[in-house]
Parts: C-alpha cells; sequence; structure tokens
C-alpha cells in the first residue's frame, strides 16, 4: 500500500468470517458480505458488464424494429434469446437483480458511515501519535529556539487560521480539516439513490405517445388521439390536458448549394409551425416546434421527431373524365380522397405510400405507390429522387402500383396502415406485369387504373411531422440528483483531507501530516507550516516512494 | 446518379444558408499531414532517447537529455500544426470541428497533446509519457486521415445546439485525462509484470532499464489515478450532459440508445476502478487493469459502436 492512503483509508473491514450457526449469524453474514466494499466492486463490475448486450442485440425499449427484424431473421435464436430477456436487458430480472443488490449495499454502507462521519464532525481531532516520524510528510528541527514555550499556542492559531480544526494536546498540537471531502463522499452515494428513486417514480407516472400530423390537420390530446401511447404504471387517463393542437405548415431548408458538393440538399432546418389551444374554447395561440426545440405545454412536451411527404390523392371507381385541351380530371364519388403520409426511404425522400381501398366497387384493391420529390433516372432505368425537396412542380413524380384482392381488412386483425401484404393479391401495374405502373404529377392530369378500375389524381403535396408528446414528472429531480451527485463527487475527490500535528520535544520542533486518500500537497503543508512557524530548515521528507 | 440542374431554382420552402469552405478544409488537411509527419520524427526522437538515456554507455546517458529537449521542441511544432488543422477545419465548416468522426478524431488528439504539454509544466513526472502519447495521438491521426475522412458537411439539425460546444468538449477532454492516465497504468504494469522482472531474455534486459527511466510504480499509480478522477469529474458531467441534450433532441432523457450504454459503461468501470483503489486486495495491479480496460472501452466506444452498432447516435459522416 502507498504513503498516501494510510490505513484509515482503505476499508479496514476484517476478513469476514464463515458464518456462525444459526439463522441470526447466517444472516449478519449475510448482510455483512452485501454491504463490503468488495461486494459494491464486484457488483459495479457486474453491472458494467450486464450493460453490453443491450448494445449488441436490439432493445424492444429503443428499437422495436429491430427486435421484429431479428424475429424474422433468425427465428429460433431470437425465441432463445429472448427467453433470457436479452431484447429486454434493461428491464431483466438479472440486470435488475445486480442494481437491487448495489443499492442495498449502497444503502448498507451509507447509513453507518454517515454516522461515523456525523461523530467525527462534532469530536475534536484524534490526539497526536508518538512517533510522529512515522508518517507520510515530516519534519523535524533540532534548533534550541524551537523550544520557545509560544511554538505549542503559535502553531495552533496559525493551523486555525488555515482551516484545521485544532486541539491542544500538551506540548503538541493535532489539527485536522477536509471533513467536507467525506461529506462529498456522502452525498455523492446518496444522491446516486436520489437518482435511482426519481426515475423510478418519474417513469412510473410518465407517458409517451406518438402521433403523425399531416399539414393542416388537428391533434387533440387524448388516447384516441394518439398513434401509439405507452404509459408508466400509475398513468392516469385523467391527468391528459385536453389541449389541441394543428400542424400548420411544415418547413424544411435544405442546403441547396450546388457547389457544397456531398453536402447540397442536407437537411439544415426543420421547423413545424404550430397552433396549440390549451381547452378546447380558448386563443389558438402558434409557436414553432424545431429539432432540439419542443414545445413545452401544461403537463407534456411536444417534441419533433419525423417528418415526410403526404401526397394528396383522390380515387374513384368512375373512369376519369377527359376535357378539351387533353386535360383529364377525375370526378367523384371518391373511394378515397385525402393526405396519404409516406415514408421517407432514403437521404433524398425516395418515399413509399400505401393506400388501402376496402370500399372500391366491384373489387377492393389497394396500392403501393413511390413519391419521389425531383425524380431522376438510376442507369437500370428505374427512377429514383435526386433531391430531396420538390425543385419544381414539375420534378415530383409519383408512381403507383395496384393490386387486387382481399386486403384482409375484415379478419379483425389490426393491419399496418404502412405495408400492404402482397401475398395473395394480383398485381395489375408496375413490376413484371407488363403494365407500366402509373405516374402522376402533382396537380397534373388525372390517369386511369388498370382493367377500368376508375381513375386516379394527385392533387396537392403536402408535408407530415412525426411529433412525440412526452411527460415525465420525475425529469427534474433526476437532473436536481444528478447535480448533487457531480458536486458531492467533486468535493470528494479534490478536497484534501489530511491530519497535521506539530509537536515541541527536548530537541527542537516535529511536523507532520497524514492525508486520507490522495493528496499530492502533504510535504508541501509541511514544510511550509514548519516555514510559517519560523524553521527555514529543509524538509526531511520520509520518502516511503522509493 | 443524374447531374443536379447547375443551379437549382429558387425553392418554395424555408430557405437557410450555410457556409461551406471546401479549399480551406484541404488546406487544414495538409497542415494535419504536416503535423503527422513532424509528430511521426518526435516520435521517433522520443524512441530514440529512451534507448539512449537507457543505455549502458554513460556517454549516451549523458547525450540523451539533448535529445529528449529536440523531440520536445518538435513535438510543439507538430501541436501547433495540428492546433492550425484544427482551427482551419472549424472555420471552413463555419461551425466547432467535431462532428463527425474524422473531426473528433483531429479535436480529441490535439487535447490529448494540450492537457500533456499544460500538465508536463507541473507534473514533471508524466514527461517520459511522450513517448506514449506522440505514438497514440499519430496512430489515431493516421486513422482518421485515412479512414475517417470526409467533406465539410453542414450539421444535422439534431446537432445543431449549444450541447454539441458543451457535452462534446467535456467529452473530448475527458478522454485526454483518462488517456495520459492509461499511459501511466500501462507503463505501472509492465514496471510490476513478473515477466519483465525476471525474464533474461536480451530485449527484457533493456526493456527493464526504459522502465528504470519511468518514475517508481507508486508514483505512477497516484499519476494515474489524478489523471483518472479529473477524467472521471469530466465523464460524469458528460453523462448528465448527454441526457439534458438527449430529452431535448430525443424527447427523453435516457433510452439505452448504444451510445448511452456505453457511456453508462465506462462511468461504471472508473466507478470501478475508483472503489478498487480503495478496496484491499484490489488497489495497485487490479485497478490498473480496471484503469486500461476503462479506456479500451472509451477506444471501442469511439470506434466500433461509432461504426458498427445501430443507434442514434449516427454521425460518423461515413456511409
Ligand atoms: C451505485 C453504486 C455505487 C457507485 C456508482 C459508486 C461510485 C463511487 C465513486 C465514483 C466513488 C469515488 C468518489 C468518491 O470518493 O466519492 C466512490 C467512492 C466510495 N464508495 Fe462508492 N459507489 C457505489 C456504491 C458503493 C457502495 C455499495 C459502497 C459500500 C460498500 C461504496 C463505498 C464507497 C467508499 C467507501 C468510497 C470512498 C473511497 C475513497 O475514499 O476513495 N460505494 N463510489
Amino acid at each position: 500500500m502507498d504513503s498516501s492512503r494510510p490505513s484509515d483509508h482503505v476499508s479496514n473491514e476484517a476478513p469476514i468470517a464463515s458464518p456462525e450457526l444459526g439463522v441470526v449469524g447466517w444472516l449478519r453474514w449475510v448482510w455483512r458480505s452485501l454491504t463490503s466494499m468488495r461486494t459494491a466492486l464486484i457488483l459495479l463490475l457486474l453491472l458494467a458488464a450486464a450493460a453490453i448486450p443491450g448494445s449488441i442485440y436490439p432493445q424492444r425499449s429503443a428499437d422495436p424494429n429491430g427486435v421484429t427484424s431479428y424475429f424474422q431473421q433468425n427465428p429460433e435464436l431470437a425465441k432463445v434469446l429472448d427467453g433470457l430477456q436479452l431484447f429486454d436487458v434493461y428491464s431483466s430480472v438479472w440486470f435488475s437483480a445486480i442494481y437491487i443488490l448495489l443499492f442495498i449495499s449502497l444503502i448498507g454502507c451509507v447509513v453507518p458511515r454517515t454516522i461515523v462521519h456525523a461523530k467525527a464532525m462534532v469530536s475534536p481531532p484524534p490526539v497526536t501519535p508518538r512517533k510522529l516520524s512515522r508518517m507520510p510528510a515530516y519534519f523535524i528541527s533540532k534548533t534550541k529556539s524551537a523550544s520557545s514555550d509560544s511554538i505549542v499556542g503559535d502553531a495552533a492559531a496559525l493551523l486555525k487560521k488555515q482551516g484545521y480544526r485544532v486541539e491542544v494536546d500538551g506540548d503538541s498540537v493535532s489539527a485536522e480539516r477536509g471533513y467536507l471531502r467525506e461529506t462529498g463522499n456522502l452525498i455523492f452515494h446518496v444522491s446516486l439513490i436520489g437518482v435511482l428513486v426519481a426515475v423510478g417514480f418519474g417513469g412510473a407516472f410518465s407517458y409517451s405517445g406518438q402521433r403523425l400530423l399531416v399539414e393542416g390537420d388537428t391533434f387533440v390530446n387524448n388516447l384516441a388521439g394518439y398513434d401509439s401511447f405507452s404509459p408508466g404504471a400509475f398513468f392516469n387517463e385523467n391527468n391528459l390536458q385536453p389541449f389541441s393542437m394543428s400542424l400548420d405548415k411544415f418547413e424544411i431548408a435544405f442546403d441547396n448549394n450546388v457547389d457544397h458538393v456531398g453536402n447540397t440538399g442536407t437537411p439544415i432546418d426543420f421547423r413545424a409551425s404550430v397552433s396549440t389551444k390549451l381547452t378546447p374554447g380558448s386563443e389558438a395561440s402558434k409557436a414553432v416546434i424545431r429539432v432540439n426545440e419542443p414545445l413545452e405545454l401544461p403537463g407534456s412536451k411536444v417534441y419533433l421527431t419525423g417528418n415526410g411527404y403526404a401526397p394528396v390523392l383522390a380515387f374513384s371507381d368512375k373512369p376519369c373524365k377527359a376535357l378539351p385541351g387533353g386535360v383529364r380530371v377525375i370526378e367523384g364519388p371518391f373511394s378515397y380522397e385525402g393526405a396519404v403520409p409516406y415514408l421517407p426511404q432514403d437521404a433524398n425522400y425516395t418515399s413509399l405510400g400505401v393506400i388501402k381501398l376496402p370500399d372500391a366497387k366491384p373489387n377492393q384493391y389497394g396500392v403501393l405507390s413511390f413519391f419521389y420529390p425531383t425524380a431522376g433516372k438510376l442507369p437500370t432505368g428505374a427512377f429514383t429522387s435526386i433531391y430531396p425537396a420538390a425543385l419544381s412542380p414539375q420534378s415530383s413524380l409519383l408512381t403507383l402500383n395496384v393490386y387486387v384482392g382481399d386486403l384482409g381488412l375484415d379478419s379483425g386483425i389490426p393491419s399496418n396502415v404502412f405495408s400492404l401484404a402482397t401475398h395473395g393479391l394480383k398485381q395489375l401495374s408496375g413490376g413484371k406485369t407488363g403494365v407500366k405502373p402509373i405516374q402522376l404529377l402533382v396537380k397534373g392530369n388525372a390517369q386511369d387504373l388498370p382493367n377500368h378500375m376508375g381513375c386516379v389524381a394527385f392533387t396537392d403535396l403536402k408535408r407530415f411531422a412525426s411529433l412525440d408528446i412526452d411527460y415525465n414528472p420525475g425529469q427534474g429531480w433526476v437532473l436536481l440528483f444528478a447535480l448533487l451527485s457531480l458536486g458531492g463527487l467533486i468535493l470528494s475527490l479534490l478536497v484534501p483531507r489530511r491530519r497535521v500535528w506539530v509537536k515541541r520535544t527536548s530537541e527542537g520542533v516535529e511536523v507532520a501530516a497524514l492525508a486520507r486518500g490522495d493528496d499530492p500537497a502533504l510535504e508541501k503543508i509541511v514544510v511550509e507550516v514548519a516555514d510559517e512557524l519560523g524553521f527555514k530548515a529543509k524538509s526531511k521528507k520520509k520518502d516511503t516512494d522509493a | 446518379m443524374p447531374k443536379l440542374l447547375q443551379v437549382l431554382p429558387p425553392v418554395f420552402h424555408a430557405q437557410q444558408t450555410v457556409s461551406l469552405n471546401d479549399d480551406l478544409s484541404q488546406v487544414s488537411l495538409y497542415f494535419i499531414y504536416a503535423a503527422m509527419a513532424v509528430y511521426t520524427v518526435a516520435f521517433l526522437a522520443y524512441v530514440w532517447h529512451l534507448s539512449q538515456a537507457a543505455s549502458t554507455v554513460k556517454a549516451n546517458r549523458k547525450g540523451a537529455t539533448r535529445i529528449e529537449k529536440w523531440a520536445f521542441i518538435l513535438l510543439i511544432i507538430s501541436a501547433l500544426f495540428h492546433g492550425f488543422g484544427v482551427v482551419l477545419r472549424g472555420v471552413a465548416a463555419s461551425r466547432v470541428p467535431w462532428a463527425n468522426m474524422y473531426e473528433f478524431s483531429i479535436t480529441g488528439t490535439f487535447l490529448v497533446v494540450a492537457i500533456y504539454l499544460v500538465s508536463q509544466v507541473f507534473v514533471k513526472d508524466i514527461r517520459i509519457l511522450a513517448v506514449f502519447m506522440s505514438g497514440f495521438v499519430l496512430l489515431v491521426l493516421g486513422i482518421a486521415t485515412n479512414q475517417f475522412y470526409v467533406q465539410v458537411k453542414s450539421l444535422m439539425p439534431a446537432l445543431q445546439s449549444y450541447w454539441l460546444v458543451i457535452h462534446v468538449t467535456v467529452a473530448i477532454l475527458a478522454t485526454g485525462f483518462f488517456n495520459i492516465a492509461s499511459a501511466a497504468s500501462i507503463a505501472y504494469l509492465m514496471k510490476g509484470s513478473k515477466l519483465v522482472e525476471t525474464s533474461k531474455l536480451k530485449g527484457f534486459a533493456l526493456t527493464r532499464r526504459i522502465l528504470g527511466l519511468f518514475p517508481d510504480m507508486n508514483k505512477l499509480e497516484k499519476l494515474a489515478y489524478r489523471f483518472n478522477i479529473i477524467g472521471f469529474i469530466l465523464w460524469t458531467f458528460t453523462l448528465i450532459a448527454g441526457a439534458i441534450w438527449a430529452e431535448r433532441a430525443w424527447h427523453r432523457y435516457w433510452g439505452w440508445d448504444t451510445k448511452e450504454v456505453w457511456t453508462f459503461i465506462i462511468w461504471t468501470i472508473y466507478a470501478g476502478y475508483l472503489h478498487a483503489n480503495a478496496t484491499r486486495g484490489w488497489s495497485g495491479k487490479r485497478s490498473a487493469w480496471l484503469a486500461v480496460i476503462g479506456f479500451c472501452a472509451i477506444i471501442f466506444n469511439f470506434t466500433i459502436v461509432n461504426l458498427f452498432f445501430k443507434g442514434l447516435h449516427v454521425y460518423s459522416g461515413l456511409k
């Protein structure tokens, strides 16, 4: 052990003896083992190791789609992994067991330490040891003048001025300072408990809901208003504030400088302009939500998490109507009319949309559609998008592949609005059918569907924003405890805790110091104290280092 | 890919301009190359210094001090080139130069050198670690310019926040301190290794003499500890700042994203290290190993996790 870590620094638990006989003896043994430093250390390392698999396998909490595709790709292995809770590592039995044990150990450790520390704070520094020369920093002066009577009083006054707690003990002064080190350590550990409690409490009352809004749409904050919603254990629906929010406009700024090779088309800013009403009758207020700038509403915050295009489409069972001048328009009644959110597939917003028309006559059909904001052609002849925004109304293109057959919407099984199970359907256009996919331009001519099924038109282009509405009452507390623990940590690691002794002997004077923990300044302190007391002699440091 | 129109017509959405200067970023790269060249010479000079200082011939040992002086001057020159390169990169991109892996690498290594140069004024014992440090910086710069280089790009909206400055600067600083500490721990472990101590092979005799130039084990252990505690405080701050930022950018303060997981793992390993220092039977070698493992986890987090793990922190800038 090195000199700067005196024995009182290292946890000086005696080796923990094997359990005594009897239940009480055994329990005591378990408790003492659990609250020992060694156990805390091992649990910490175990916790680090146990966190690793969560970064290797997709987690349901962070990446549910990843878990689904893992199940599709390796169904057998996925089952085994799922049995081991490897898709839910951070709520798994084994991960929880480790951190719960760690925190029990922590409490068992902090409580007695707090008591010891409280006692130390009110009791005087310990008596001067007999052999000061054993201390890691030591100074001796054998000048006679040293034994002047005032030396003890001078030393006491000096050390007191330097912030030491001082006790005069006959011919010697015993002084100690840096109690804040241990206070900081305790604050640090207790605050960790605070963090854990606040995380748990916040999680229980929290909720997180998602809603996709197309420009012009309005969202009302109740359970029916959400596309998906995950509440904490104690969430109560009545706590949802009855606000409503409309997406007035969604804008993106892309880098449109063609000289910025490799950067042209990169998004620079996303802005969702919204109007909110806090209660149904109240005045609407306008706000802008950006990435990194959520909108704070009473009882929740609204975050911008995604966006894309929402072409407005109309489908009718009647054929398109030809007007003079080659213009073709669609006529109602419509089997579908409205904005369809298309999911972006790449950085240039090549987007995929799905439309299901269960009410179309005579046969229901589904449509798989691609949208290219600025269409270009790949060498293979396939379309792609070459710029993420529509450079002109004529530049963006929408293609449609039509599938007829039973869409399976009547079976009662909820189906994903963003995917079309083409299995069992008959494709009528695009792909290998030999029929060209239908191509539409925004506000352009309407087009006939294959097999005289009707007409389709691309009447407008809007955007959508994916919003996250979140509430977590524990957040502020987590932050508070985290900052407290940071403060405690700084005190605990940087405040030097040391004892200094000045002793008058028959031959002269001795000054010695002992640190608890690492203290780079220990030897300097001894020299300085001696210096202040009027001894210019060189320190004779006790070099245990060599 | 079809070519874009030469001039994009005015578009019907919000406009905002970015300023990127590719020529300047090229100049920045030349400065980095120049720094690498001088680092190479400095590194070799440090190796030469060690071999001379550990020589059995007295005359050689005498010359060693001068070699070290020259090596130090070279180190300062390379640090200047390096610093220019970093600043120019920031000017070229009109923002802080740490938004992708190439930029993290050049800024991070520059901070390592800067921390080292400042610290060695106060802590003379770390001067001898220059050989580790210059070698490490050279290696990272080599990988960065070869594998991670990307043209200057604008910031994605999630990164446009003053937290990029706070969180990332502190993370890089923490890494710098951990880096120097791990060099001390490695020297400590080598000195304490039975193999090095007792082997009769020739190479080991030289290694022993070289290691003899390093501070004694006790001092190395303390050095590592002092740099690690600073690193740990900074890392704790990084973790908290990251959570605050995540709350704004990703709507939750903690979500076990892969990068968050690794930040946590690293924090926990170093907490283990601090405990080990105060636990009988664990202080000394075992805690030194923990410090080295902790630094390996940092490197792993920066390389493998950035490049191959799936998560929200996708900003390596590489496809
Ligand atoms: C969540 C679990 C824990 C974490 C993250 C943790 C973290 C830390 C850290 C970072 C330090 C160094 C800073 C300081 O000195 O205050 C430390 C010190 C310390 N911890 Fe913990 N700790 C945990 C649990 C425990 C437990 C269970 C015990 C008791 C068995 C314990 C006892 C101590 C002691 C005695 C020190 C002081 C060591 C010294 O003086 O350097 N800790 N802990």
